[in-house]
Order: C-alpha cells, then sequence, then structure tokens
C-alpha cells in the first residue's frame, strides 16, 4: 500500500467519469456538473488529510452524496420547473440516451434514487452503500431494488437480471 | 474502475450500455475546475507537457513560479508522484497556468530568446544546491563555466563534485542552465536530460561541445 497520495489529477482522471454518473443519477443531468465540481473542489480541499490507501471512490461519493443533499435541498426552495418529467414511451435500445435513464431516475423517491446511484453506478456493497445514506443493509438493498423496478416500469422494459 | 473485490456488486443491466462521458463534457468540468481550484487558492501545482527538439518536457508551476522542469527520460509519472511527496498532492495538468512558460521556452529553442523571464521556484533546492543554481543563471546564453569554475564563484574551490551533483538535480534544467557547465578540459560532461540533449543545447546557443 502506498505511503503517499498519488497526483490528484490522478484522482480526477480515474474516478471523474464514474462520479460524474453518480452525480447524474442522483440529481439529474442539469444539475450533475455543478455537483461534481462542488465535489471535486471540496475533494481537493481536503486531499492532503487524506489516508494513503482510502478507498477514494467511495471517499468522492461521500462527498458527492453531501453535495446532492444539499442540492436537493436547494430546489426544494426554488419553484417547481416549468416541464414536467418527460412522459414519452421507453425508447428502443438503440435510442436510449443516457439523458432518458438519468431523467426517469428523478422520478424516484430521493432514497432509492441514492440507493441505486451508489450501489449500480458506483458499485458500492451495500453495506457501504447503507454507511452512508442511512439505514440497514437489508433497506439499502430494499431500496435499490425497488428504484430498479420503478425504472424498469418507467424507462426500459430490459429483462430482470 | 471502483476497487470492490472480490463480490463486486452486479450491474443492472439498465446501467450497461450508457455512454462513455464525452470528451466535451470532461473539457469543460476539467477546466471549470482547474479556473475554480486557482481562485480557492488550491491549485499547488499547475503542470503541462510541450514537446521540444529534447523530447516532451514536462513543466509544473507552484504560485511562486516555476519549480521544475523534466525531461522524458526521468520519467514524467515519477516526477508528479515526487512532486505530490515534496511540494503538495494538490496537484492539476493545467495547461494555461503554463502558457508563458512554454511560450519562452519554445522562443527559446526556436533561437529567438535568450534569457528567460519567468519568475522560478526554488523550493526543491536546499542549501548549497540552491546556491550552486542560484549562481548558473549567471551563466549568460552561449557561454560555459567549468565545474570548478563555480566551485570557486560560490566559494567553496574544494566543492567541485557537490557542484556536479547540483547541476545534476537541478529541477528547472534548460530555464536554470546547468548544460552551460562543462569538465574543466572543455570535454561535455553529465546531464540530467543526457549527454545528447546537452550537446543540442550548447549547439543551439552557438557553442558546439566535443
Amino acid at each position: 500500500m502506498s505511503t503517499t497520495l498519488p497526483p490528484f489529477e490522478e484522482v480526477v482522471t480515474t474516478h471523474g467519469p464514474t462520479v460524474l454518473r453518480v452525480c447524474r443519477a442522483v440529481l439529474g443531468p442539469m444539475d450533475a456538473d455543478d455537483a461534481w465540481s462542488e465535489t471535486f473542489l471540496a475533494a481537493l480541499r481536503a486531499y492532503p488529510t487524506l489516508r494513503p490507501g482510502s478507498n477514494v471512490e467511495a471517499w468522492l461519493v461521500t462527498i458527492a452524496h453531501r453535495k446532492a443533499i444539499d442540492q436537493t435541498r436547494a430546489r426544494a426552495r426554488r419553484p417547481l420547473p416549468v416541464d414536467p418529467l418527460p412522459e414519452h414511451p421507453a425508447p428502443s435500445v438503440e435510442d436510449r440516451q443516457d439523458g432518458d435513464l438519468w431523467a426517469a431516475m428523478q422520478a424516484l423517491p430521493f432514497k432509492q434514487r441514492v440507493a441505486v446511484a451508489y450501489h449500480y453506478v458506483a458499485g458500492m456493497p451495500y453495506a457501504d452503500v447503507a454507511a452512508l445514506i442511512g439505514g440497514s443493509q437489508d433497506a439499502a438493498r430494499r431500496a435499490a431494488a425497488d428504484g430498479i423496478a420503478a425504472l424498469r416500469k418507467t424507462y426500459g422494459k430490459g429483462g430482470p437480471r | 474502475m471502483t476497487t470492490y473485490e472480490p463480490g463486486a456488486p452486479e450491474r443492472s443491466d439498465l446501467f450497461v450500455a450508457l455512454p462513455a462521458i464525452d470528451e466535451e463534457t470532461t473539457r469543460r468540468l476539467r477546466d471549470r475546475l482547474v479556473r475554480e481550484a486557482q481562485t480557492a487558492g488550491l491549485l499547488d501545482v499547475a503542470y503541462r507537457t510541450i514537446d521540444s527538439p529534447v523530447g516532451p518536457l514536462l513543466l509544473a508551476a507552484t504560485a511562486k513560479g516555476l519549480v521544475r522542469v523534466a525531461y522524458g527520460c526521468e520519467d514524467h509519472a515519477k516526477v508528479l508522484e515526487r512532486l505530490a511527496r515534496d511540494l503538495s498532492p494538490r496537484i492539476l495538468h493545467a495547461p494555461v497556468r503554463l502558457d508563458a512558460a512554454a511560450k519562452e521556452i519554445d522562443e527559446y529553442f526556436a533561437g529567438l530568446r535568450q534569457g528567460f523571464d519567468l519568475p522560478v521556484d526554488f523550493s526543491l533546492a536546499r542549501g548549497f544546491r540552491r546556491l550552486v543554481l542560484t549562481r548558473l543563471r549567471a551563466i549568460g546564453y552561449g557561454q560555459t563555466a567549468s565545474y570548478a569554475a563555480i566551485a570557486v564563484a560560490v566559494g567553496n574551490p574544494r566543492a567541485v563534485r557537490a557542484v556536479g551533483t547540483a547541476c545534476a538535480s537541478n529541477p528547472i534544467p534548460v530555464v536554470v542552465p546547468c548544460h552551460r557547465v562543462v569538465r574543466s578540459d572543455g570535454s561535455i560532461g553529465q546531464y540530467v536530460g543526457g549527454v545528447d540533449a546537452k550537446r543540442t543545447l550548447l549547439t543551439l546557443e552557438g557553442r558546439p561541445a566535443d
């Protein structure tokens, strides 16, 4: 295990794409850029104090989670957007854009959304998801399963695996 | 990607086929991060690479100035790791921050510039080594000096070998001209970027050596 931290540049290159997907999954494409930027700026600030050998991606997702909570609260204080959630039928596999999936995720309750994002997009085990969002590991697993089931109804018809 | 092993969780097929993050988005977010990091005073070390007649050069700068120029033979990834250890791990690829340095070095290799106006940061050299490097800046374009002469100039005539070590560990070669220090018999001596690079620089400056 390394005793020194790698240059932060490496952190951005290695984990930037996954963290952006997590932000898109939790907040939607519109607010994801802001959340990603705030996450990496906060991470850069705290980076020198990170213990070498830590799980950097889990650390980043933890920071992103706090930013997502902040943004979700801020959003609740904002007037509702004019455009309703997309109601067009689920696109064919070929037509699927990730924007549609992220939009569909926005219809999920917050808890389901973050459970799906952290487990399926960030690849975190349910124990870590539970530690992050609160509640038991089983509750995290149920929230993610409910979220995926709801997504299948609103978004795609891919067979369950 | 992630480091969860073993028993990495399954990925739902819903998320399997997502397209990669496009380059334009990546660039936009990274530019913003560099901008905001700089505004917040969190960009401790900025770096970029440039092409040159002596191969790719890594340029790194702190807020004080150019802190490192590294030849390809020094292994840029290793150089960045050492910068993270010795200066700060808050390191980002931030080409814009090094535009002025890149321009001056380009001009130098094009034969359009004989001296550098860049602020430099000698944080990576201490004590006697720093003293030697400071003295080197007084050797003008196209001039050379012997290791022994530099030892005399820094007031320690017996420290010829230590002068050689200081030159060999110069963190800012090209800009701090350790290539202008040669052996007393006129032969070219060693160089941090390799003897060929040293010869190229001296030839560029009109001092073919050996």
